[in-house]
């Protein structure tokens, strides 16, 4: 596969990934921040991601199954992933938190069980697709071409 | 409260000292800006942000350590050779221990640097919170994630 190719699977991968609503404009606008001063930028902040990610899910799990559950300890938690899953664009991740946060209110022990799940697998979906992405970005600078700019 | 390792590794400025300025000798003149937030990613990216914006960035976790950098903590003697050399300062609302809100009160209580703009960055978007911090005299309120156009906005702030 040429540079060429390459750079077009990556923005047609890009652009099934907003599709689905994975990922939104804010990602690209982090793409859009690396240049030469920062050639890693995108993924040293994506693995800055997921680690805090798994940190907090992590933190949820625990929290969710406690004895007597602190709801606030919870939302907070909540609140900060949906934080960084905005700064990423990480637009289902993020959503699915905004619906986390009003059983939190609730106290909703159920309900929040089963976010739980859906936030995993958003989360597991978006690694997946992430990773793939980075590859491909990493195979086009390898071969001495450019990460092409989303225009959204 | 933990005050210490506040710094990410490519903060563009020195650690070790208060804020301090090398323009009064004639050197960088590009505008310097305290950003303060404890998400690391966030810190990460809007320094980013500002560095690509030809700024001068210092990074702090919290409050507390905010205004150990500006010079600005209870026990510290109040000089004003110290820590007024900041072009701007922005904040998150949200934060442990002491909110942004609360920083920039503090801000705006003290001689020095109260003349200092201060930005506040929310992701939630509640009038009366961002009333309030304009009352107290933010100059601006940004909804998260910041993007290059907001900070576009901030630049045209300091001159």
């Amino acid at each position: 596969m040429d540079v060429g190719q390459m750079q077009k699977r990556l923005l047609d991968y890009m652009n099934s990934l907003l599709k689905e609503g994975i990922l939104d404009s804010q990602f690209a606008q982090l793409q859009q921040l690396q240049d030469e001063s920062n050639p890693d930028f995108v993924a040293e902040v994506v693995n800055l991601f997921f680690t805090d990610s798994e940190n907090l899910i992590n933190d949820l799990s625990n929290a969710l199954g406690q004895q007597n559950v602190d709801f606030k300890k919870v939302d907070s938690c909540v609140h900060q992933l949906k934080g960084s899953s905005a700064s990423i664009g990480a637009q289902r991740l993020k959503n699915t938190c905004i619906s986390f946060r009003k059983f939190c209110d609730e106290q909703n022990l159920q309900a929040c069980l089963m976010c739980l799940q859906e936030m995993q697998q958003e989360y597991l979906l978006l690694r997946s697709k992430l990773d793939v992405l980075l590859q491909v970005e990493k195979q086009i600078v390898a071969a001495g071409g450019s990460i092409p700019i989303m225009e959204f | 409260m933990n005050l210490g390792g506040s710094f990410d590794g490519s903060s563009s400025s020195s650690c070790s000292s208060r804020l301090n300025s090398k323009s009064e000798h004639g050197g960088d003149s590009r505008p310097h800006i305290l950003a303060v937030d404890d998400n690391l990613l966030d810190r990460k990216l809007i320094e980013k942000l500002l560095l690509n914006s030809s700024c001068k960035v210092t990074t702090a976790e919290n409050g507390l350590r905010a205004l150990e950098l500006l010079g600005l903590r209870d026990d510290q003697p109040n000089c004003s050779a110290t820590g007024s050399k900041v072009n701007m300062i922005i904040t998150d609302y949200c934060m442990p221990g002491m909110t942004g809100y609360e920083l920039l009160k503090k801000i705006k209580g003290s001689s020095i640097l109260k003349e200092v703009p201060v930005v506040i960055m929310s992701s939630e978007n509640v009038p009366t919170r961002i009333n309030k911090c304009l009352e107290e005299g933010a100059q601006m309120f940004i909804l998260k994630p910041l993007k290059q156009s907001d900070v576009k906005k901030l630049r045209c702030l300091i001159y």
